[in-house]
């Protein structure tokens, strides 16, 4: 396949590479990530330029790699009029995203008390297959929780007034629309609510390293303020409501191509008109799982507060456990942008890749106007992970998008034979990072090596200009689902 | 036997695999437990509790498709792994998938849980009449 450099860590797939591209797509990566990308994410991300009413390009992070339909890291934008809205450019996990918060502990203080805290956090946060939540809901009560989502957590005792304004759109994204959300996707999430789930999801404390900042000003408003600081990140989604939502959906839409005569390259990038009763009802339910994603992250910063005040003796807020950010990563948002040169309002699908508006976009918190949207960037349970900001560029070059991890470079089932779950915990322990995990098998799928390496998927787009770094964290303790 | 095998260098962060079955029944019933070994050791899954299914659909990657959406649902809705299935498909004017299957609780002590299955994609999703018996290939979003 024909790809071109545009410029630095710009590379461009034209139209004429496949039959029924409406728009070149473009990839961001360094030559090296280049090189290594998964051939599959070429396929892909061409298939995707081929979907209706698709504008300015299909685009691919540096951490992108063969998923189902669109490649992991795959950002498209559609009108709203001519485009559509398609499950497979969200995934199954909706509103599988990361939230960071920090503390007032420092490295030396948590040492002592690392064994006990990681103890503490996994028996209060639900982890694993099968896993249910401490929070009872109704049929009613869930309802409720679609709607307002973070806000329902605040009215009920699960967090801070504070929390909503440090969260992407609130946690509560409007248009929510629990009548086309199916019995069954009741069913399956009712009892999830603040559980992790499996897979690469995980609840991770972290140390900033304090020695190497990137970008003073953003550090500060994130609360940086002492020498190897605590901070916790925690990794999940909507859980087994979101993937019910997006498996029902996927399969009314691939009735509703015949009806709307839309043909697609890949049948997981089954779609439908945005504006058709289907495309509406499906964004109706895609949003009460959204903010279900966001409650359960919520909920779980709950229990992860608990678990600290009962561990280090002191109320949450007196340890400063603000949210520095919540990002949702496995999403489609309403949202204006640059199309030739025109302010218009899109439907942005985000699949593996992560919100980067940059400073004095009114949607970013009043809080961090001035430096851009706090980014949240996970890493494998074994490397670092980073905090950014979103930039200006970003709103230029990538429908203010950038990348949301480190992205797989080896299979399951590859890692597993490389290493086993019990031998990677002890040296996990032996470099100083405490585990505690619900199956071996899962730790091991996990292991860093399956993984790129993050602190040059990061610097692409730090190069590429699409957001800034600001810090790097060091994991020192994981739960694993 | 049941017969599959699990696929490395497709769709690397889930789970891929191609199944194999004398009968269309049996093809569907593999898939069925490879789905579960992706989440559990089913050696350790015992029979104890069963539910009956039925499916319909106008062809045969749909019916493979609603199945096992159907297990990955009663999974997290009855908190049970599935490890014995008792299939039979007919065809009329569509396919009609009927049978038993049976499971156990989910339990940690006593299973070897690996890791969840959300949903099954449609990504290279394919049900094919060979010269000899049924193939099947599935990817997992997990």
């Amino acid at each position: 396949m024909q790809v071109k450099k545009i410029e630095d860590y710009i590379w461009e797939i034209p139209v004429t590479e496949k039959e029924g591209m409406r728009v070149p797509a473009r990839i961001i990566a360094s030559e090296k990530i280049m090189k290594e990308m998964d051939q599959g994410v070429y396929n892909q991300i061409t298939n995707v330029a081929c979907l209706p009413g698709i504008q300015n390009y299909a685009y691919c992070m540096p951490d992108g790699h063969w998923g189902y339909g669109f490649p992991i890291g795959g950002v498209a934008a559609f009108d709203l009029k001519e485009g559509v809205i398609s499950p497979g450019g969200i995934g199954f996990d909706i509103n599988c995203g990361v939230r960071s918060v920090r503390t007032n502990l420092i490295l030396e203080e948590l040492k002592p008390k690392l064994n006990e805290l990681m103890d503490t956090l996994y028996r209060l946060v639900p982890a694993g297959v099968g896993s249910t939540g401490f929070v009872k809901l109704n049929i009613e009560r869930f309802k409720e929780l679609m709607v307002k989502g973070v806000d329902w957590c605040i009215q009920n005792g699960y967090g801070w007034e504070e929390d909503r304004e440090r969260i992407e759109q609130g946690g509560r994204i409007p248009g929510a629309n629990p009548e086309k959300v199916s019995q069954k996707a009741i069913s399956r999430g009712v009892d999830q609510l603040g559980t992790l789930g499996s897979g690469n999801h995980y609840l991770e404390v972290q140390v900033a390293q304090t020695d190497r900042i990137f970008h003073p000003e953003a550090a500060k408003l994130f609360g940086i303020d002492r020498p190897n600081q605590i901070f916790v990140m925690i990794h999940c989604g909507s859980r087994g409501f979101g993937h019910q939502i997006a498996t029902d959906y996927l399969r009314i839409f691939t009735e509703a191509m015949r009806k709307y005569n839309i043909k697609v390259l890949d049948k997981e990038l089954a779609c439908a008109p945005y504006n058709s009763p289907e495309g509406q009802d499906y964004y109706g339910a895609m949003v009460c799982a959204a903010n279900s994603a966001f409650a359960n992250r919520q909920v779980i910063l709950h229990q992860v507060r608990e678990a600290f005040s009962r561990v280090f003796h002191k109320d949450p807020k007196d340890l400063g456990m603000h949210i520095v950010y919540d990002v949702a990563h496995n999403i489609a948002k309403l949202e204006e942008h640059l199309v030739n040169g025109e302010k218009k309002k899109v439907l942005v699908h985000r699949k593996g890749a992560t919100r980067s508006f940059g400073p004095g976009h009114p949607d970013v918190p009043a809080f961090y106007r001035s430096i851009g949207q706090p980014v949240i960037v996970g890493g494998s349970m074994e490397t670092a992970s980073y905090l950014l900001v979103g930039s200006q560029r970003a709103m230029e070059m990538t429908m203010g998008s950038t990348l949301h991890g480190s992205g797989r470079t080896m299979s399951r089932e590859a890692a597993k034979r490389k290493v086993r779950g019990y031998e990677l915990m002890k040296s996990m322990e032996e470099r100083g990072i405490i585990v505690r995990a619900v199956s071996m098998p899962g730790l091991a799928e996990e292991a860093g090596i399956a993984y790129k390496n993050i602190s040059e998927v990061v610097d692409a787009v730090d190069c590429a200009g699409i957001s800034r770094k600001v810090i790097e964290l060091r994991p020192v303790g994981n739960i694993k689902g | 036997m049941p017969n599959f095998k699990f696929l490395e260098d497709i769709a690397i962060a889930d789970a891929a695999f191609e199944a194999y079955g004398d009968t269309l029944e049996e093809l569907f019933e593999t898939c069925a437990l490879a789905t579960f070994e992706v989440m559990v050791d089913t050696k350790h899954v015992k029979p104890k509790q069963k539910e009956e299914i039925l499916i319909k659909d106008l062809n045969l990657d749909d019916l493979l498709f609603d199945f096992i959406s159907e297990l990955v649902y009663l999974k997290d809705a009855q908190k049970v792994f599935f490890s014995k299935f008792d299939l039979k498909i007919s065809k009329n004017e569509e396919y009609s998938l009927k049978g038993t299957i049976w499971g156990e609780k989910i339990d940690y002590k006593k299973q070897e849980v690996r890791r969840d299955v959300k949903a099954i994609t449609y990504h290279m999703l394919e049900v094919k009449k060979m010269d000899n018996g049924w193939r099947a290939q599935v990817i997992l979003d997990t």
